[in-house]
């Protein structure tokens, strides 16, 4: 039912206020080659184990944020905000 | 004989009366009894029939546990079925009614299911119901389900209210028994945040129900003092009638607290249930242990109870289950009840002990017969005798109450809740909680069953000192008198199948689950835990099988020869007991679930006499109707042509807009949109179309440059939301280093569209500006003076209909002074409101598309916009993939126009396309209509499709075919725009 997503920004908030997209790729250069776009847009690793995701927190900061979690364990490990995940 | 009050003692206050009713019948209690203890102590020991054959049930225990004691409680909305008499605090005027039963729980038609009871073991539906199969549906489900179920839920609105709240502690308690109680004295001394929650009404777990003396004092003095210390301490929180029901990610527990279910009228200012969410640092289960039940034949008969429920109604309710008591045990749990009964002077007539041992501890008065088992219990609505035997002999006795204990079962269903499985204890004869848990530990008789109270105190006194220590408290182990009198019991060999027996011996009370019927599982090979548990029923009721779990893997471990840990466990899942749906929806029902969203021009929209329709959350003004119009199409017609002839206006505040600012916000929009945006210049506005990254359109709408760095964008109204969340995305995962900042201004401004011939005339009465062709052509966008300059709006020249026509965003709280202004001002041309319906229309008229069109499956060449696909930039989202081989080939679904060769012929959106002459089957399909409406304008029905190469069809015979009505219309594929194929009148 309930558990706790640390934002960066505004502490540990319900996960109701988020909303998950899913893996943490880098987005292929424009001139990348078709399969590289496939990979990116198509595929998905599903590890069990750790796993770093997009999360927005919709109804808080509107933050974008990069959260490492265990798929296993549903432990939280990290969590970024995106754009300075980047650096 | 029955059951009755005794003359003096329990925890009930024998000067506080209370009335109440079960199935119509009046009786009194007292306050602090509860509804099973009340009913025990009014001779009341028939109290349910059984779920499959009907049998004459009683109470059998008396806490969270209890299988029969099911009843309905209360009346209209506040009906609310399935409630455990044994949980169910007694209230003045409580109305309790029997389930399962008819005419009446005394004779009951159903019992006669019992006759058949040979043929309705185990599998029975399975092996019955299977042929023909046309009879599942109509004959054989309904006929189950009239004979089955228990309690009908109201379909009167429940007229209370429900809340949910979060808290947050150091350590969290649960269970407020001898255990829990040491440890929140402990904690509590220390200054940490404790949170103690307890299901009964009162703290004390256990102890309510015991006679043992703790440092001098009763175990319910000891009780009061504790309450009374931990009541004085700020930091701590006693929640009872608080079920902790499930233990979740990041040590968060669920638990719902009965406010008000133990009152007549609640009061209405307070919820009657709360849902909590307990954040806690640490938590230390303290939940006892369960006492089973043994199985032997007749073990269902009222007046057969639990060894430790008994003492409970003796010692807590001063309540006792007959005057010719037995006593069956395993272990010195009965031994413990013969006392308290002598104490009471009922002199037990028998404890027959299993043992060959027994207690040597025991110096009461009762006939010990050792070695030997009750193999049956007789009697039909109330016990009447039991059968005793001994070395191969048997001895029937008269008895009118039986107690029985199988030993004890640790509670640690929580502990199980996030993954972790039970471990068999051969030592402890039971199922323990996994080892080694992160943020929840478990302390005494839930830990061991042979922990006494001694144990469970100074156990839990010292993990609450470490726990908490361990967070930087300073803490000592709080300690307490010596304990006298607790004869609590050790555990012993458990009895899983009872010699000798000959009647029905019940595994499953609630279920109706015997022991022949797990014999037969194994026997059909259904011997694994969960497919014993799914053909017999065993432990799916709504008491998940708290008492009957442990029994029947105990039987199914001794058929299949075999340990029971190597037979193991069902998954334990919350919820503990059962959560009610009002408790899990909190305030989230009706308008608080689904709010309503409503446009700055509602009120505008309302006193102009708007019919609304629901679009999302949003109300809509769909159309005006007018004295003398019969039919939604007349308003809708007029609106129309209304709107070609003079002019319209129409609330479009639903529009998803977006303030975009920075220095980057150009480029920013470049990559987003397909189309070019870098060189849009100030004071402009441009359609754009924006993709997935698969090539697919996501949404379209326009955005206007009002300033350098600062641009507006509208999207759709059901993508509002959405889009903006892909924005952020995009301006913070993927390209952090523009420097680009986004407002959602959705709600900040009214916008309304006019629209028509007359568009310029009315709107150049209150915008200062000159707004002629020349100075404020089509696309023109600017910031504007209205009124005299009192006010400032933005004003678009753009246009849905094909029209000339502005739309004009004010601030939200001045939408209905301006559209007022603007009615107004073009009363003498004629302008009228219009709503969502005439949108669409002249919108299809011009062949417009919205999301019928943009459906996920169409990339920007399907749509007739394959120009506005960049080819010169260098990327944007969804340029990579939208060149795709399959997402541009030649026989891609293609929007057109769809035209019934008859005008005064028709067809619905979502008909299909088939070529002229072919037969109508999917594999003819060619495409569907997306979008169709009746055009005053064209005088029939007018269609746009995505039909297979559809741009170079226009001109072809095709049949519309609408498969799930068989309607067939003659038609022929046409040029999507139906009104000014020239655009003139958006440049006039």
């Amino acid at each position: 039912m309930a558990s706790l997503i640390p934002c960066p920004h505004c502490g540990k908030r319900p996960k109701e206020e988020f909303t998950v997209k899913g893996a943490v790729l880098d987005r292929p250069a424009a001139d990348a080659t078709p399969n590289a776009w496939m990979d990116y847009v198509y595929l998905r690793d599903n590890p069990r184990g750790r796993y770093d995701e997009y999360w927005h927190h919709t109804s808080g900061c509107r933050r974008w944020l990069v959260i490492t979690r265990d798929t296993a364990t549903h432990e939280i490990e990290a969590s970024r905000d995106a754009a300075l995940a980047r650096e | 004989m029955t059951s009755y009050r005794l003359e003096s003692g329990g925890l009930i206050d024998r000067q506080s009366r209370l009335s109440f009713t079960f199935d119509g019948k009046r009786m009194l209690g007292f306050a602090g009894d509860s509804l099973a203890s009340a009913l025990l102590a009014n001779g009341c020991q028939l109290v349910g029939r059984s779920f499959k054959y009907h049998r004459p049930r009683g109470i059998l225990t008396a806490g969270a546990a209890e299988p029969n004691a099911l009843m309905t409680i209360g009346q209209g909305g506040r009906t609310e079925p399935n409630t455990r008499a044994t949980m169910q605090e007694l209230y003045q005027g409580l109305e309790a009614a029997s389930q399962n039963r008819w005419p009446s729980l005394d004779f009951d038609i159903g019992s006669f299911n019992s006759l058949l009871s040979p043929f309705l073991g185990a599998g029975f539906y399975y092996k019955t119901f299977m042929w023909p199969a046309a009879f599942w549906e109509k004959v054989y489900e309904p006929f189950i389900r009239k004979a089955a179920g228990l309690g009908k839920a109201s379909y009167e609105k429940d007229p209370d209210t429900y809340e949910k709240a979060w808290a947050h502690c150091d350590l969290l308690l649960i269970g407020a028994g001898p255990t829990g109680l040491a440890a929140a004295l402990t904690a509590g001394r220390s200054g940490a945040r404790v949170i103690l929650v307890d299901e009964q009404s009162m703290i004390g777990g256990s102890l309510l129900s015991d006679t043992a003396r703790i440092g001098e004092a009763s175990a319910t003095d000891f009780v009061l003092t504790a309450k009374a210390e931990l009541e004085s301490l700020s930091n701590v929180t006693i929640l009872t009638r608080t079920t902790a029901f499930g233990w979740y990610d990041g040590n968060v527990f669920g638990a719902v607290e009965r406010v008000q279910k133990h009152v007549a009228i609640p009061n209405a200012k307070a919820p009657v249930e709360r849902l909590w969410r307990i954040v806690a640092k640490q938590a230390l289960l303290a939940t006892g242990a369960e006492e089973r039940p043994l199985v032997f034949g007749g073990n269902d008969i009222p007046g057969v109870m639990m060894a430790t429920a008994m003492r409970s109604y003796l010692n807590r309710y001063g309540v006792a289950p007959g005057r010719q008591v037995a006593i069956f045990t395993t272990n010195d749990s009965g031994y413990a009840l013969a006392l308290d009964l002598e104490a009471r002077g009922i002199v037990p007539v028998a404890i027959v002990d299993s043992r060959a041992g027994g207690n040597p501890a025991y110096t009461g008065k009762a006939r010990i017969v050792k070695g030997a088992v009750v193999s049956d219990a007789k009697g039909g609505k109330a016990l009447s005798s039991i059968v005793i035997l001994k070395d191969g002999r048997t001895e029937n006795l008269k008895v009118d109450a039986l107690a029985m204990s199988g030993g004890f079962s640790p509670v640690i269903h929580l502990a199980c809740h996030r993954g972790g499985k039970p471990v068999w204890s051969d030592a402890e004869a039971a199922f323990l909680a996994p080892q080694q848990l992160n943020g929840l530990q478990i302390a005494g008789a839930a830990l061991s069953t042979g922990n006494g109270i001694a144990a469970c105190l100074s156990e839990g006194a010292a993990k609450a000192a470490v726990l908490v220590s361990e967070m930087g408290f300073a803490c000592t182990a709080a300690s307490f008198g010596a304990v006298e009198g607790d004869m609590s019991a050790r555990p012993e060999k458990p009895l899983w199948s009872v010699p000798g027996v000959k009647g029905k011996a019940f595994v499953d009370y609630q279920n109706d689950v015997t022991r022949k019927d797990l014999g037969l599982a194994v026997r059909e090979g259904y011997g694994h835990v969960e497919l014993a548990k799914r053909y017999t029923t065993s432990g799916m009721a709504t008491d998940q099988g708290k008492l009957s779990n442990i029994n029947a893997i105990g039987l199914l471990a001794e058929a299949r020869g075999i340990s029971p840990g190597d037979v193991g466990t069902t998954t334990f899942r919350p919820f503990y007991t059962p959560v009610s749906f009002g408790a899990l929806a909190g305030a989230y029902h009706g308008t608080h679930f689904q709010p309503v969203r409503k446009s700055p021009l509602h009120e505008w929209a309302k006193k102009t006499g708007a019919v609304f329709v629901e679009t999302g959350l949003w109300y809509r003004s769909s159309w005006f109707p007018r004295d003398g119009e019969s039919t939604w199409r007349e308003s809708v017609d007029r609106e129309v042509l209304n709107i070609r002839k003079n002019a319209g206006l129409c609330d479009v505040s639903m529009l998803g807009k977006i303030e975009i600012c920075g220095k980057d916000s150009a480029e920013f929009l470049n990559r987003v949109y397909s189309n070019a945006f870098l060189k849009l210049p100030v004071g402009k506005a441009r359609y754009g179309l924006m993709l997935r990254e698969d090539g697919m359109i996501y949404d379209d709408g326009t955005t206007s440059r009002l300033s350098d760095e600062h641009f507006f964008m509208t999207t759709t109204t059901a993508y509002a939301a959405g889009v903006m969340n892909h924005l952020e995305f995009c301006a913070q995962a993927l390209w952090p280093d523009l420097d680009v900042r986004l407002a959602s201004s959705t709600d900040q401004w009214a916008q309304m569209a006019i629209a028509g011939p007359k568009a310029r005339t009315t709107l150049e009465k209150i915008v200062e500006e000159d707004i002629s062709n020349a100075a404020f052509p089509f696309l023109a966008a600017k910031e504007v003076s209205l009124c005299g300059g009192q006010l400032h709006g933005r004003l678009f020249r753009i246009s849905f209909s094909g029209e000339l026509a502005f739309e004009l965003a004010v601030p939200a709280g001045f939408g209905e002074s301006i559209a007022d202004a603007l009615m107004e001002a073009g009363r003498e041309h004629g302008i009228q409101p219009y709503g969502v319906e005439a949108l669409g229309v002249l919108r299809i008229e011009k062949g417009h598309v919205t999301h019928n069109e943009i459906n996920g499956t169409v990339v920007p060449g399907d749509l007739g916009f394959g120009k506005m696909v960049s080819q010169a930039k260098p990327d944007f989202i969804g340029k990579a993939m939208v060149g795709r081989e399959g997402l541009v080939s030649a026989d891609r679904p293609q929007l057109v126009g769809v035209l019934p060769l008859d005008p005064k012929t028709s067809f619905r959106s979502g008909s299909h396309i088939l070529a002229k002459g072919a037969a109508a089957t999917l594999e003819n399909d060619q495409g569907y209509i997306t979008s169709s409406a009746y055009s005053p304008h064209v005088g029939s029905t007018i269609g746009l499709a995505l039909v297979k190469s559809g741009s170079t069809r226009h001109g072809e015979e095709v049949l519309v075919w609408n498969g799930l009505r068989e309607e067939f219309t003659p038609a022929r594929l046409c040029n999507p725009v139906f009104v000014d194929q020239a655009n003139e009148k958006l440049h006039v």
